[in-house]
């Protein structure tokens, strides 16, 4: 294996990586709160949407990508709704935003571009400025130039989250909601409150993770762009067992197993290139049968407070 | 606290009351269960709204929509199910809520570790704030419960039924550390329905019966005869009545018993006893030394690292919980809300779920109703389980004692050969405590076999025929009800010798 393919695994690595880190850090703040958040692939869905429509008619990425969080956050409102002042069954309310986040993007995708694919819009940058990329070219680095901005967003995110959960008042107020929250109410903070600003912040964290899909890894939208990697992230979370960093290492494993399928694909070989595929899933399964037992679920986690 | 009334629903919990507190006492705010005390004192803390009444905090007219503005008000209340995260650290419990930073939120653990520890010193409250509440003995925990209170500035203090989780030992060092708070200014109140604490510590008593307050009194005019004829609102007699015991043959068996626990540490190290048939063998002992583990082994809910355990000369153990059920022992178990109960289901749904399988409950896995109620109608009322012909009614709509009464109606229908009760009267007032010793004792003469595990020392004194004490995962000794002391069994449960 030579220099360049070292950095193309790297670079690949972190390109599969980041949407499922925004994703899994979405999923962890909000059940850190207590509240569960199944719905992951229906908001990076609409994020991806919405990252690709706005990018592509505003000719602005940047504002696409926010607005995919703002768009994230929105639906998922509809499941902080449900499942925090209506007391709704979680799963079921998380598998609707599921169906709705896909159904409403390829409605929209439809009715706005009269086709199944978005057109392309354009991407976000590189995380590095031009003059040094420029020094890139031709050199065995010079795959590193498609690393994206976002990515960098999504580990500062990692650090971000880490340092309100474990070091700041309020993610001592938001980890006590999700263990006990009854105690937090005798205390006189609002439950409510607490769960429902970490469930907007995880639709907008999602809903990054989408857009990265969309106008980071490709540059368009279409029904199938995020394929499962919502569940994955809900999986990355419970192998992280709910803490950022955790989660982190285990989208870094998640997004290098499907690197190796990319370039095992390229190499030819043995395997089928279909079977390959399902390596990362077959990883998460295994992950989750082998982990989700000895894990450390907030204790209340899916389950309303009166 | 001015003619305060407050109902759920149709049913009126607290009608007229009037209840006043002086400060710097300890007030015993006495009453069965149900009878409105816990929510009472949750419309002071501002957990619940009265319908009509006002409250006064210093002559002051207040009016509590919150526990927020109760803490304002410098009232702290401890649950009787602590509001602690077992997650978190001491330090960090205390403060939720009312963190120390640094500015922009970030908290100053550092400060918080040391403010925490000139408070809990200061009252006399030791505590170590760095470690974790799940690593806490009960008796701690409350503790810091206290602390999060006195943190807050509380000078009232409400207190739900403190000592029903703590041990002999942790009762004494708690009275003594309330008399302390007592004495430096801090006004206590004491929801409770053990007379002899009442008895010990507090200087007022008022007695609530059914939603109406009785009378207030000052404890010393009274005897504790007295204060428990104005809560049942009759005469009751104490102590129980018991013939000697009649022990025949042996039916479950013991022997050199080793388990541990999730984490692999050993909890039971090499037990042996058995229990004869007509008699009742006690197991008494602090909380935490094995009882937990010693009683899921014969349950066959936790495998055992070596050791027999023989029902009718018959080994069962690391066999299934199905086996346990036909080798005939029957289990009332120590929560009866978690384990021992299905809350949403009626009470004949409960009687019945051990024997539903069978004819005439069921015919072709199709259950035949009115057999069941009829069985079921028949047991409430050989039990008395109130209200009257609640067959029907979910059994969470009962109170604590008749949902024990269901329990226990369930585990003897089956004509077990060994009864084990563990902390069977945990929470229950006086009249059902004494209903359900009454009926382990009657069980007894029926010639089962009857194994009682219990904190309660009085308990254990009153209706165990031979007691024995375990303390770190060992029998410290076998010793003879007749012939012993309290004060010998209190030694031997914290690791003293035998006299």
């Amino acid at each position: 294996m030579t220099i360049s393919n070292l950095v193309l695994l790297l670079v690949g690595t972190l390109m599969y990586t980041t949407p499922l880190l925004f994703a899994a850090l979405g999923g962890v703040i909000s059940e850190l709160s207590g509240v569960m958040n199944i719905g992951l692939e229906g908001i990076m869905t609409f994020g991806a949407f919405t990252a690709a429509a706005v990018s592509f008619f505003s000719g602005n990425p940047f504002l696409g990508f926010f607005a995919a969080g703002l768009a994230g956050a929105l639906l998922i409102s509809l499941h902080a709704v449900a499942s925090i002042t209506f007391r709704a069954d979680q799963t079921i309310s998380g598998t609707a935003i599921n169906f709705l986040g896909a159904g409403i993007s390829v409605l929209l995708t439809k009715k706005f571009f009269h086709t199944s694919t978005s057109p392309s819009a354009p991407k976000l940058p590189s995380v590095f400025p031009k003059w040094i990329t420029h020094h890139f070219e031709r050199t065995t680095f010079q795959t590193l130039k498609s690393i994206s901005i976002a990515t960098l967003l999504a580990f500062i995110f990692v650090y971000l989250l880490y340092f309100i959960l474990y070091k700041t008042s309020w993610g001592l107020r938001i980890l006590a909601t999700g263990e006990h929250p009854a105690a937090v109410d005798t205390l006189g903070i609002s439950v409510p409150k607490v769960r429902y600003f970490c469930v907007l912040a995880s639709g907008m964290l999602a809903g990054f993770g989408g857009a990265f899909v969309s106008i980071s890894v490709t540059s368009s939208f279409s029904s199938i762009v995020i394929c499962g990697q919502g569940f994955i992230a809900l999986a990355a979370m419970i192998f992280g067992k709910w803490t950022p960093h955790g989660a982190m290492l285990s989208c870094l494993l998640f997004g290098f197993a499907r690197e190796c399928t990319t370039l095992f694909e390229k190499e030819g070989g043995l395997i089928p290139p279909s079977l390959l595929e399902t390596l990362p899933y077959i990883l998460t399964l295994m992950a989750l049968i082998l982990f989700v037992g000895k894990s450390a679920m907030p204790k209340a986690d899916g389950i309303p407070y009166i | 606290m001015v003619g305060i009334q407050k109902s759920f629903g149709r049913h009126h919990v607290l009608k007229n009351i009037d209840f006043s507190v002086e400060k710097g006492t300890i007030h015993a705010l006495l009453g069965e269960n149900g009878a409105g005390k816990s929510t009472l004192m949750n419309i002071l803390y501002g957990l619940h709204k009265q319908d009509s009444g006002d409250i006064f905090i210093n002559g002051e007219l207040v009016e509590i929509k919150s526990p927020k503005v109760a803490i304002e008000h410098k009232i702290g209340m401890v649950h009787q199910h602590f509001m602690l995260v077992p997650t978190f650290t001491v330090a960090q419990n205390i403060m939720l809520g009312s963190e120390l930073t640094k500015g922009l939120g970030i908290v100053d653990f550092k400060k918080a570790n040391r403010e925490i520890s000139r408070l809990s010193e200061e009252y006399g409250q030791t505590v170590n704030t760095k470690k974790k509440i799940e690593d806490m003995a009960v008796g701690m925990q409350q503790r810091v419960e206290i602390l999060k209170a006195l943190y807050r500035g509380a000078e009232t203090l409400i207190l739900d039924e403190p000592t029903a989780v703590l041990t002999p030992q942790e009762i004494k060092k708690f009275i003594e550390n309330m008399r302390n708070l007592a004495r430096s200014g801090k006004t206590i109140i004491m929801i409770t329905h053990k007379l002899n604490e009442v008895k010990q510590m507090c200087d007022y008593c008022t007695v609530i019966r059914r939603g109406e307050n009785v009378v207030t009194v000052h404890v010393d005019d009274y005897s504790e005869q007295q204060l428990a004829s104005m809560m049942v609102g009759k005469e009751l007699t104490f102590g129980i009545e018991k013939k000697p015991a009649n022990p025949k043959e042996i039916k479950l068996e013991v022997q050199n018993l080793l388990v541990s626990d999730d984490r692999g540490v050993k909890r039971v190290d090499g037990v042996s006893f058995e229990v004869r048939a007509g008699e009742i063998l006690g197991i008494a002992g602090v909380d935490e030394n094995g009882q937990q583990e010693l009683v899921e082994a014969i349950t066959c809910l936790r495998k055992v690292t070596s050791g027999r355990i023989k029902i009718n000369g018959k080994e069962i153990q690391n066999t299934s919980i199905a086996n346990v059920i036909k080798s005939g022992i029957a289990t009332i178990p120590e929560d009866r809300q978690k384990s021992g109960l299905v809350m949403t289901f009626s009470v004949a749904e409960n009687i019945l779920l051990k024997g539903y399988k069978g004819r005439p409950f069921s015919k072709y896995g199709r259950m035949n109703k009115s057999e069941i109620n009829k069985f079921a109608s028949r047991l409430t009322q050989k039990f008395d389980v109130r209200p009257k012909d609640c067959a029907e009614l979910p059994v969470k709509k009962l109170s604590g004692g008749n949902q024990q009464k269901v329990v226990i109606a369930r585990e003897t229908s089956t004509d077990p050969d060994l009864l084990i009760a563990i902390q069977p009267t945990r929470g229950l007032d006086v009249g059902a405590i004494g209903y359900v010793h009454k009926i382990l004792i009657e069980q007894r003469d029926k010639g089962k076999a009857v194994l009682l595990i219990s904190l309660e020392l009085d308990e254990i004194m009153d209706v165990a025929d031979r007691i024995a004490v375990i303390y770190n995962g060992k029998i410290a000794a076998i010793v003879d009800a007749a012939k012993t002391s309290e004060a010998e069994i209190g030694m031997l449960m914290t690791g003293g010798g035998k006299k």
